[in-house]
């Protein structure tokens, strides 16, 4: 079956388009980028596909890491699964988590959320371009920026620019939809593996968390402070802890930051200069 | 105090508010910046920085100075583990997949080895 048939929705049902999705596997790249009239099911479907992908197998494993790590400091299973759909965003969950579990303050723990958030604007201000022509419903745009997290965020901007501009926003729903169940099941199978397994497997799955945000940060470090913020925050997380405890991270940002951002910035000056 | 928030529902009425006001309305202020601001400017450069350095910092706290299971593994192990992400991920050209289960396979492997 070619999917010509996919083509012209004239009320395709909806098993002729799942088994289109089994027999067009090679061909969904062509299939995407056909700007004629698509099925919105299907294109949503295709963006949960991406779920099944690389990126989203560490953003699972990576869940279930979290889940591992909410079940170690002592969370409920419901708290661990809600924490992770209102979020959508492993490290302000494991910065939170962490601050209630050793019981620092409230207002420290949401201060810290709220610097670990800061890093969404700008993806945000990167991503709503490429969905945006005609504008999209507010209730549409509202539900795409809670998807906006690294891996998806990453997965948008490869993806996105390949399809027909009416049809991005419905992709990039059917991303964060699959993305988002990935974690929920995660979490939840993290969770249970936590209590059941080997003391050694445990620890791997915790140890999953720290990896992920270290190579995802590399992944996406541009320019010179980028890569001085992640050598200078990694440096100064540990003395702050013992220094700060509680404030550790917002001290560790704040200053490694603006550090990273002046001699990144006097760095960048000194090439030029050269030049 | 703060030790039943793990587990009540006060806990699951707290992680819902903080999600709200401290950390969803960033995704909605890049959503209202996004139609006019330059996504290059020095102050998102700035906030990248942090961010970066915040997270970098969460990440050496984690493997350092671990809760639970993790804290049962040996520093040397932890650090080892952690490297070795770090070269298979550069040495796979920059393959995220092969850097994060590489590295926890090797934890796996050296605390099997080390027994």
């Amino acid at each position: 079956m070619s999917f010509s048939i996919l083509s012209q929705p004239t009320r395709v049902e909806f098993s002729t388009v799942t088994e289109g999705v089994k027999q067009e596997k090679t061909s969904q790249a062509n299939d995407l980028a056909n700007p004629g009239k698509v099925h919105a099911n299907w294109t949503f479907i295709q963006g949960m596909r991406v779920a099944l992908s690389t990126p989203g197998a560490i953003l699972m494993a990576s869940s279930g890491g979290f889940g591992a790590l909410a079940n170690d400091a002592g969370m409920s299973l419901f708290n661990a699964i809600f924490m992770m759909a209102v979020f959508f965003a492993l490290p302000a969950q494991v910065v939170l988590m962490d601050q209630l579990a050793r019981g620092g303050s409230i207002i420290g723990g949401a201060l810290a959320v709220g610097l670990t958030g800061v890093r969404l604007v700008p993806m945000m201000v990167t991503i709503m371009p490429l969905l945006g022509k005609p504008r999209p419903a507010l209730s549409r745009r509202l539900a795409a920026a809670h998807f906006v997290a690294i891996t998806a965020w990453l997965e948008g901007l490869r993806l996105l620019p390949k399809l027909p501009e009416n049809r991005r926003m419905t992709f990039f729903l059917g991303i964060g939809t699959g993305m988002s169940a990935a974690t929920l099941m995660g979490t939840a199978l993290g969770f249970e593996l936590a209590g059941s397994v080997p003391l050694a497997i445990s620890a791997g799955l915790l140890f999953l968390t720290p990896i992920y945000f270290f190579l995802s940060l590399m992944a996406a470090a541009r320019l010179t402070m980028d890569w001085l913020a992640l050598v200078i925050g990694s440096l100064l997380g540990p003395p702050l802890f013992v220094l700060t405890p509680g404030l550790d991270l917002l001290f560790a940002g704040l200053i490694g930051g603006t550090v990273a951002y002046v001699a990144g910035r006097r760095f960048d000056g000194i090439l030029e200069e050269e030049e | 105090m703060t030790d039943g928030l793990l587990t009540s529902p006060e806990g699951t009425l707290l992680i819902l508010v903080i999600a709200i006001l401290a950390h969803e309305p960033f995704r909605w202020l890049g959503l209202y910046l996004g139609h006019g601001i330059d996504a290059q400017s020095e102050i998102f450069a700035w906030v990248r920085a942090v961010a970066t350095a915040l997270v970098a910092g969460l990440v050496t706290r984690l493997v350092l100075f671990p809760v639970g299971a993790l804290a049962e593994v040996p520093l040397l192990i932890r650090c080892t583990a952690f490297a070795a992400g770090i070269g298979i991920y550069l040495g796979t050209n920059k393959h995220l997949g092969a850097g994060v289960f590489g590295s926890a396979t090797a934890l796996l492997a050296m605390q099997f080895l080390t027994q």
